[in-house]
């Protein structure tokens, strides 16, 4: 019954723009890449239908919308599909870019610098501390942490460039499009830290990160989606099962 | 460093896919700007200064600022010269999306595995695994190009775009490399329309002035390949 309630549609109510009824969203709760899309509506208060999947058995809704990876977020509107994490949050900025602040900054250079890093967020540090979870080896395991500090001591760097470290957020004041790429993995580095007793944010080496990752935290639209650590870890294990079994 | 005022400098070098791209952009936007060739096997004190996260090219400098990854910087061009030319991308949202999630596709499924084999150092089983994921790509990338056209004669429709742009830079690399690999990738029986968009594609100005010459990247990537067989033969 729990499982059912969990794969079952959530509403999300607000007062503000109106995208419900022909606006609909598949996730996982512990995806990263669905909870920026997820992070980036809120933010604009934006109403959808969520609906969770189940990757061990996928809809026929997102196999027939995201055909080219069956994967998610997708997100579909009036109908239409829209996938790619990035691409749909640069999407929701532009279609309700009057509803709420603006996720990409205004100034070319500025959205050119966010962008940037969150292609650097997806291309080094993703892969860096995917592969540190799933190394078979301890040699590899090593590897793999080594090249998940080294990304989060260029982002650290980034962090410290960006108004010169003094604003809360990478997106000033408030959060942004870069806060959001990077925010969706604070659940599974939390998990990380229990699995592996690894801190991927180290407060000694990323001071700046460290306390922005608590910030961010305490953010209204990361509260608001943003799942406790436990599940992260949870969804692990059974990843890891699954991996295993593959093996057999 | 870079200098200032709203002169454009693109630090790249003439084989670069990834400079092809840019120089597809400035000339589609009809901007002028400063070329410098980089030497990749001597980086430059520029380079290390405005790329220092990847230390690789292209770098655009523009209004003293480095603007680094190829289709960053095509965006910013986009947006920072509204005026200049024609959009690369739509206005439409929605179709905005589905050019920056084929490019996105392109980047992973096309870009990657190709790149992987060209560090020299891939067993046999690993090209041939790159190859199989490459061939898949461009597969997709016909069915794309089929229903972004709808018929017209680009990614972009009746003129050239974002996407068109993104695999254009790619465009004498690909064709190297089914010379190198022995792979026909844009082959006019299996992928008809991406053959004939390649032809258009080359044959347009900005492609003329943006792409490098196809028997120079054929001698480079041969001497390229040489020389990592030697390191491979020399380590082993």
């Amino acid at each position: 019954l729990r499982r059912q309630a969990e794969r079952g549609r959530e509403k999300k109510e607000s007062s503000m723009a109106d995208g419900e009824g022909n606006l609909k969203l598949l996730g996982l709760h512990v995806s990263p890449f669905a909870l920026r899309v997820r992070m980036a509506l809120g933010f604009k208060g934006v109403s959808y239908e969520y609906i969770e999947e189940d990757l061990f058995h996928k809809s026929e809704l997102l196999l027939s919308s995201n055909p080219v990876h069956k994967k998610v977020p997708v997100l579909i509107h009036n109908g239409r599909p829209v996938c790619e994490s990035l691409a749909v949050v640069q999407y929701v900025d532009e279609v309700w870019a009057g509803a709420g602040p603006d996720i990409l900054p205004a100034d070319p250079y500025q959205r050119a610098i966010a962008r940037f890093w969150a292609a650097y967020i997806d291309d080094k540090l993703f892969p860096a501390w995917t592969g540190f979870m799933k190394a078979a080896t301890e040699e590899v395991r090593g590897e793999k942490l080594k090249e998940t500090h080294a990304a989060v001591q260029n982002l650290e760097k980034a962090f410290s460039e960006s108004a010169n470290g003094k604003a809360a957020f990478f997106g000033g004041d408030s959060i942004g499009y870069l806060d959001l790429a990077l925010g969706c993995f604070l659940p599974w580095f939390g998990a990380l830290r229990v699995m592996f007793g690894v801190e991927v944010i180290d407060a000694a080496n990323a001071p700046l990160l460290a306390a922005w990752a608590e910030r961010f935290g305490e953010t209204a639209v990361a509260k608001e989606v943003l799942p406790e650590p436990d599940k992260a870890l949870a969804y692990a294990t059974k990843l890891k099962a699954y991996w295993a079994s593959l093996n057999k | 460093m870079a200098g200032g005022g709203d002169k454009l400098k693109l630090l790249s070098t003439w084989f670069s896919p990834f400079g092809s791209r840019v120089q597809l952009a400035l000339h589609l936007k009809g901007l002028s700007y400063e070329y410098v060739e980089e030497d990749l096997m001597n980086k430059s004190q520029l380079l290390l200064e405005s790329n220092p996260v990847h230390k690789k090219v292209p770098v655009l400098f523009h209004r003293g600022k480095a603007l680094c990854e190829s289709m960053v910087i095509v965006d910013y061009i986009e947006e920072a010269f509204p005026d200049a030319g024609q959009p690369l991308l739509p206005s439409d949202p929605y179709k905005r999306a589905i050019a920056r999630f084929w490019v996105a596709f392109m980047e992973t499924k096309l870009v990657e595995p190709w790149m992987r084999m060209l560090d020299g150092t891939r067993t046999r089983a690993e090209m041939t695994e790159g190859v199989k994921q490459m061939l898949a790509a461009v597969a997709t990338l016909e069915g794309a190009l089929g229903q972004c056209s709808k018929g017209k004669p680009f990614f972009g429709g009746d003129s050239i775009g974002y996407v068109d742009v993104a695999l254009g830079g790619l465009l004498v690399w690909v064709r190297a490399s089914e010379v190198l690999l022995g792979v026909k990738f844009l082959d006019a029986a299996r992928t008809p329309l991406l053959a004939a968009w390649s032809e258009r594609f080359a044959s347009l100005d900005a492609a003329k002035a943006a792409l490098p010459d196809f028997g120079r990247v054929i001698k480079h990537a041969m001497m390229r390949r040489g020389a990592a067989a030697a390191v491979l033969a020399a380590n082993n």
